[in-house]
């Protein structure tokens, strides 16, 4: 039996400790906010945060957030209004949306750990989750706006 | 495409369950395209767009579209909404079902706003005057008296005013004015056609609550992964899922059969592992053991099949575009120049992999899929099952990237197949291996081009063949040509020269071929364009200057044949426009201003596509074998602009989309087996990698709407190799540019 946090609600899970977060949070508790993209943590669609640090969830195992504390995108702020999302409201990033919540995720998990980001610093963050619309222009515009740093 | 009429419909041949009872309901029949041209007595008239009233105030308007990222879910509507003259706060949208009903519903072609602007807003403008003749007649006052404004009805002379919800029982028995009565706002009142209107599903996708075919989910749901064989063509024989069903949560193995030539839609066969959860369906798909019978293609070898394919673009081929006489002036010809260039197979590679949801039960299917053609879908779904299309129901979700990949609906067959199978509803699942092996890949092409060129290296003549299979392989085992495909940069190259032959070439398809975001256009003007700028290098001449020169003077040419030159041509290939954004994209990237040094430089590249004008200036940085592309510059003209940030948005994709072709996009076969699999082995643009910055400019217009999804993508690649070439002096024929610039 593993026991984690979801959102910060307590979750028991007893499945296979082998089954990617991934496929637990989506098919299991319904949370489809992190997509699928590669199964291979190549384009960060399904980025979440484990302990408030970003990570991929199709390529963690459920026997490595035992005792963690997990959040998706549906967690990040209760009425979406986080920087990033009034941010990326602003600036109108998304195109599809898949990678969206993903490339949000982790712009958070950078700003917590950098305030204040510099362009390499954006760009070693950010260069792990793909956009195939194209919106890299307008991710790098709206992390810069809500970290305040100049555009 | 116009709307010819306008009628009041019953509630019950409409959407069941969105209206409410006396809500107004208008819909627009639409021509459609296919019969275009055709004697009127014959065209089938199909109600396409529709828009609601209810009582309570909500406007429903129903996006017939598919949304993949365009904002088309928003821009449609938008145009409804301002002819109306409604609150966008009190606006709903509803996304159509597949129904012929709706016209095409096929979105692709970059066809959405050109095809269906002049319905919407005729939608929205007879609903308006519907709703003003419907308060003339409570207040009995002229109609002239009348107007509609935010949501309601105003009579200034009494200072009255009227809700449309409150009019809306009284509107829907009002005559329905003819379309030739109808009053359309003037630019100058609108308050949302040009503005930057946020997408409908802007909110919901920032928290993670957007519904994509990802996310669908319906009660007793099961998962399904399924084994396609390796080489297109290929079947099973038999297989052994002993080890396959003993993992957790896998229930059973089912087979779906192959398909039958032509492929056109139709899935591909296999061998699928049905689950409780997807991840365990893909656990049990990886311990199938499989014999395959490998089929006609298994000898499939990239390297030599673009070796067959240049052979032939090397020797005369079918001609498709005659002008002059080219082989006289080249026996004439001082100067002579050859190239040949060559882009590779690419995938679509949408960040949502190809995912559907279906049930049958009593003999009828419903489905819930990404698709950008639910109507492809019906059809598709109906063949495969034998029933009839009208017995499937396709609820279409938000797409996770379409660019063509998301028109041809094998997947939802196969969850179809399975449900079948079954007894459940269904979720099929395509990895990213799966969606990169198994696409309906962009065609390879190999081209040559040779000119003649006078004292200023002006071409007198020129040649071009274009050798690819063809997207007509779908529906024809024996197609060998393109078709549509060589209207696509290819016998439309506008240029100003007396003797020009543009050829094509027969070639064998032993992949699936399909179109993807711009289609040939990618090929050819990369060839045309990289051409052209080798053919002023070599006159020593300044590359903005020459491809004024060649342009040549404004003109205007209609594209279409003889015998289809039946009244204007609203859209004849304009080389007033095509100059004025080559003109508008030199001098916005700083062209004249900009020498090149220091391994920096720009490139230019213009082409037409989807009716919309685009010059696009690439500046790129080489140093050490390393690419950077700091700047993009873009100036199209696309006609009127229904919503600047998202035309701004689709181009800045382009962007970015085109830097993937021309850097790292190519599908390689070896023994008939695709041999990339992932973003590792498949790469795409990354942050790092893509144009730092792109600039996009739009040419004020008040000509018809033309396509925007796609036009940004043809010249990218030959600006990028163009750029290049100024910077290093290295030409670039073949994409792509891997590791050339080592």
């Amino acid at each position: 039996m593993i026991q984690l946090t979801v959102n910060g609600s307590t979750k028991q899970y007893d499945g296979d400790p082998a089954m990617p977060v991934l496929w637990y949070l989506r098919d299991l508790l319904e949370l489809t906010g992190a997509k699928f993209g590669c199964g291979m943590g190549l384009c960060g669609a399904c980025t979440i945060h484990v302990e408030g640090r970003a990570q991929r969830s199709c390529v963690t195992n459920m026997s490595d957030v035992a005792g963690k504390r997990i959040t998706t995108i549906e967690g990040l702020s209760p009425k979406g209004d986080h920087p990033l999302q009034k941010a990326w409201r602003a600036v109108n990033v998304p195109q599809c949306g898949y990678c969206q919540g993903g490339q949000i995720m982790q712009a958070a998990s950078l700003l917590t750990e950098k305030p204040k980001p510099t362009d390499q610093e954006i760009d070693d963050a950010m260069q792990g989750n793909i956009c195939r619309c194209g919106t890299y222009q307008r991710i790098r515009q709206a992390v810069k706006m809500a970290a305040g740093v100049k555009a | 495409m116009t709307s010819e009429s306008i009628t009041v419909v019953s509630r019950r041949n409409f959407l069941g369950g969105v209206f409410s009872a006396g809500a107004l309901v208008l819909g627009a029949s639409v021509l459609p395209l296919k019969s275009l041209g055709a004697p009127a007595a014959d065209a089938t008239w199909q109600p396409s767009v529709y828009l609601g009233l209810e009582p309570d105030g909500r406007v429903i308007i129903i996006a017939h579209r598919s949304e993949m990222g365009t904002g088309i879910r928003t821009s449609l509507p938008m145009i409804v909404a301002e002819e109306l003259d409604a609150d966008w706060a009190r606006v709903k949208i509803e996304q159509a079902v597949g129904d012929a009903k709706y016209g095409s519903q096929d979105t692709d072609g970059s066809e959405s706003i050109r095809d269906f602007y002049d319905p919407m807003r005729e939608a929205g403008a007879t609903a308006r005057m519907m709703l003003e003749s419907a308060a003339a007649s409570k207040w009995g006052v002229p109609v002239s008296e009348c107007h509609a404004k935010n949501h309601e009805v105003l009579h200034a002379k009494s200072d009255r005013k009227l809700g449309f919800g409150e009019l809306a029982p009284l509107a829907a028995k009002q005559p329905v004015p003819k379309k030739e009565h109808l009053k359309f706002k003037s630019a100058a009142e609108y308050r949302y056609i040009g503005k930057n209107v946020p997408i409908a599903d802007l909110d919901d996708i920032l928290a993670g609550h957007a519904v994509f075919g990802m996310d669908a989910r319906v009660p007793n749901m099961v998962y399904a992964s399924v084994e396609r064989p390796p080489v297109f063509g290929g079947k099973v024989k038999s297989y052994d899922d002993a080890e396959a069903r003993k993992v957790r949560g896998v229930s059973k193995t089912l087979t779906i059969p192959p398909f039958k030539q032509p492929y056109g839609f139709q899935p591909l066969g296999g061998v699928a592992v049905i689950a409780d959860n997807t991840w365990a369906a893909m656990q049990g798909r990886r311990k199938l053991k499989i014999d395959w019978d490998l089929g006609p293609n298994v000898s499939l070898d990239s390297a030599a099949y673009k070796k067959t394919l240049q052979d032939t673009a090397r020797k005369a081929c079918k001609v498709a575009r005659n002008d002059g006489d080219v082989d006289a002036a080249f026996k004439k010809a001082t100067k002579v120049h050859e190239a040949e260039y060559y882009v590779p197979h690419l995938a679509h590679a949408s960040m949502e992999p190809p995912v559907a949801v279906a049930e049958f039960k009593n003999g009828k299917v419903e489905a819930w899929a990404p698709t950008q053609n639910p109507q492809a879908v019906q059809d598709t779904v109906a063949k495969a099952l034998g029933i009839k299309p009208a017995d499937v129901l396709c609820h279409v979700t938000l797409l996770g990237g379409g660019f063509g990949r998301k028109s041809k609906p094998d997947y939802v067959a196969e969850a179809a197949i399975l449900s079948k199978q079954v007894g459940k509803p269904v979720k099929v699942v395509w990895s990213r291996e799966d969606d990169v092996r198994f696409d309906f890949y962009h065609a390879v092409a190999a081209m040559y081009l040779k000119a003649a060129t006078d004292e200023k290296g002006r071409p007198t003549a020129w040649l071009q063949r274009s050798v690819f299979p063809p997207i007509g392989s779908q529906d024809d085992v024996t197609a060998k040509y393109g078709t549509f495909e060589l209207d696509m940069g290819w016998n439309d190259v506008p240029f100003d020269i007396p003797n020009f032959r543009a050829e094509c070439g027969p070639a064998d398809t032993h992949l699936r071929i399909g179109w993807m975001r711009s289609v040939a256009n990618i090929p050819h003007a990369f060839a045309v364009q990289s051409f052209t700028d080798e053919l002023a290098a070599a006159a020593g001449r300044d590359r903005v200057e020459y491809l004024l020169d060649i342009l040549g003077k404004p003109r205007k040419i209609d594209l279409r044949a003889p015998a289809d030159r039946k009244g204007p041509d609203p859209y004849m290939l304009d080389i007033a426009r095509m100059r004025r954004v080559v003109e508008i994209a030199a001098e916005q990237s700083g062209w004249a201003k900009k020498k090149p040094g220091h391994g920096r430089a720009l490139g230019i590249a213009v082409h037409r596509s989807f009716l919309t004008y685009v010059a696009t200036v690439v500046e790129v940085e080489v140093d050490n074998g390393k690419l950077r592309i700091p700047r993009v510059d873009i100036a199209l003209d696309t006609g009127k602009v229904i919503h600047p940030d998202r035309v701004r948005a689709q181009l800045e994709g382009a962007s970015v989309f085109g830097t993937s072709i021309a850097l790292m996009g190519e599908i390689t076969a070896a023994n008939g087996r695709v041999q990339q699999s992932n973003f590792n082995t498949y790469p795409v643009a990354r942050l790092n990698e893509a144009p730092v910055e792109t600039h996009v400019h739009i040419v004020p217009s008040s000509e018809p709407p033309a396509g925007v999804g796609e036009p940004g993508v043809p010249p990218m690649s030959p600006a990028i190799c163009n750029a290049i070439f100024a910077a290093t002096g290295k030409r670039i024929r073949d994409l792509p540019i891997k590791k050339q610039l080592a």
